[in-house]
């Protein structure tokens, strides 16, 4: 398994993957840099019209907020790109089966293509995550509350994204899987919005379809007890204040998150095994 | 003879579509063993059976006693697909030294040599597969396959892409092959290659066994001709034994004979025949 994960690391340090990412990073922190600076540039000539809000704090959020629904896409990115040809797409193209036939199971091959995946693309977001932080706290003195915990929840959501694309590129051709996972992405933010939506409007209908969609798909649950995580200890006003931002809705995890998101990971990769064991190539 | 290679009454169907039809076939160690057919005859099919890369939809498969597909047949197993990519950022070294990890081989950097030199790659070590030819890449494909020191080696047309020098190479690497007791199945268009190398011939159409045996089995007599005054006289019903008799009657019967040629039917005359499209 560790043979084919560095195998697959040093083929993924090779692509031209690496280059877009890493040229659109740069160009996400040189953006974001800008952005924060000059944010608090007016914030920093603000008067709250209500005392106790903590502007700095509620324009650090929600700016981290941001910052980390791109790191989470850029990840996404990374993560289908290394994987949505790992299968189907390898074989046809006859990468696949000189390893096939040593003597490996096949779902050691796909455990270290996952292993490889989720460690570049975690590694990933965590560094972006962490820059994102020290850009903001560089430009207004804020730091979140919480910041181990929100960069290894965003580096698990792009491994589940990894587990699925992986699991998705055993059974279907390298563009379908890319286009799946891309929309299964979608879904799962558009089901955070639509959540967010239902707690202002105290629609429970939506609240639970967004429950539903978080359970199913794990990532935007772990996305969102992320951004939860920034501001775990800002209470009063302020906290009003950031609830009423387009991030203030963020679920925080609930207790069976963790647990959950590792069966989920067995389940998917069960799945994936099962399926390539079966699958003529 | 242990066997390298058993298949039993091997079937695959992709859906309506019957690939393969009960095929058994068997390779004995150190046997050069030519698999022959049309194009979607079934011969890869078997292949990959072979290899694990398919699963049969009936019958067996083994691999040195070991069912096909297992990781100990694959340990006993050398493989070359028709079409096949390595990355092509590695280099010849490089690809080996992986599938030396993989194969579990302990050949270390001699192995890697001795490899590329019997397929002619020694000064290519350093090369990286994207700058080779496809020429190059099937003989590097060859290595590969021989990488741990396989008991067999399916090969899946691996002289299609060289040219003639190329495949004399290959030819000597397989009897070399064959003379330290590799098994080696050979999936080939090339009738006058397989005739050239095998012990022994399998042709495959329509997803069944239809011939077997030695290229000598399986190409018959075809009379004798003899160049005589009167011109050029085939006797079709006679065999080399017969050929002294035939010389002296025509002598006697006052021809002067300049040549006598033993016909046989080539290997491409018992393909054409045994696959319907002689």
């Amino acid at each position: 398994m560790w043979i084919i994960a560095v195998f697959a690391l040093r083929e993924s340090l090779r692509r031209r993957v690496f280059l877009v990412v890493g040229l659109l990073t740069l160009g996400f922190l040189a953006l974001y840099g800008l952005g924060t600076w000059q944010l608090f540039k007016s914030v920093d000539e603000f008067e709250p019209a209500i005392e106790g809000v903590e502007a700095p704090t509620v324009a650090g959020a929600t700016i981290l907020g941001l910052a980390m629904f791109a790191t989470l896409f850029l990840g996404t990115i990374l993560a289908v790109f290394l994987t949505l040809g790992a299968v189907r797409g390898d074989a046809e193209r006859g990468l696949l089966q000189p390893v096939l036939v040593r003597p490996l199971r096949r779902r050691t091959i796909l455990a270290g293509r996952f292993l490889a995946a989720a460690g570049v693309c975690g590694v990933y977001v965590v560094v972006v995550f962490l820059a994102a932080t020290v850009i903001t706290w560089a430009f207004s003195d804020w730091w979140p509350d919480r910041t181990v915990q929100p960069a290894i929840q965003l580096a698990v959501a792009v491994a589940v994204i990894s587990a699925l694309s992986l699991a998705g590129s055993v059974v279907l051709a390298a563009t379908a899987n890319g286009i799946a996972v891309f929309m299964l992405f979608g879904a799962g933010l558009t089901a955070g919005l639509l959540g967010q939506i239902g707690e202002a409007l105290s629609s429970r209908t939506l609240d639970r379809v967004s429950d539903i969609v978080s359970w199913v798909l794990p990532f935007e649950a772990l996305y969102q007890a992320a951004l939860a995580a920034i501001t775990a200890e800002t209470f009063g006003f302020t906290r009003l204040a950031i609830n009423l931002g387009p991030f203030g809705g963020a679920e925080s995890a609930s207790p069976g998150l963790w647990p959950w998101t590792v069966a989920y990971l067995a389940l998917v990769g069960a799945g994936a095994a099962w399926a390539f064991a079966r699958r003529d190539l | 003879m242990d066997t390298a290679l058993q298949a039993v009454d091997v079937r695959k169907s992709y859906g309506s579509i019957q690939a393969l039809k009960g095929v058994s076939l068997e390779v004995g160690e150190g046997e050069l063993v030519g698999l022959l057919g049309p194009n979607g005859a079934g011969k890869s099919t078997l292949v990959k059976i072979a290899c694990g890369l398919v699963r049969p939809s009936d019958g067996t498969a083994s691999i040195a006693g070991e069912p096909a597909g297992s990781p100990a047949a694959h340990r006993a197993l050398g493989y070359l697909a028709e079409l096949f990519r390595f990355p092509d950022w590695l280099s010849a070294d490089e690809l080996l030294g992986m599938h030396q990890q993989l194969a579990g081989s302990d050949g270390g950097s001699r192995e890697r040599m001795r490899l590329l030199d019997l397929v002619g790659l020694a000064d290519a070590a350093a090369m990286r597969v994207g700058a080779m030819s496809k020429g190059m890449q099937q003989r590097l494909g060859i290595a590969q396959a021989m990488v741990g020191g396989p008991r067999l080696l399916l090969l899946d047309e691996p002289t299609s892409a060289l040219d003639p020098a190329g495949r004399r190479t290959v030819r000597r690497l397989l009897e070399e092959l064959r003379g330290q007791g590799v098994a080696v199945l050979l999936n080939s268009h090339l009738l006058s290659e397989v005739e050239l190398v095998c012990d022994r011939v399998a042709i495959i159409a329509r997803g069944e066994l239809v011939a077997a045996g030695t290229p000598d089995q399986l190409s018959r007599a075809g009379g004798v001709e003899v160049e005589t005054s009167g011109g050029t006289r085939l006797f079709e019903q006679a065999s080399r034994e017969d050929a002294p008799q035939i010389v002296r009657d025509l002598v006697a019967a006052g021809e002067d004979v300049y040549e006598v040629r033993v016909l046989r039917s080539s290997l491409e005359d018992a393909y054409l025949e045994a696959v319907g499209e002689a």
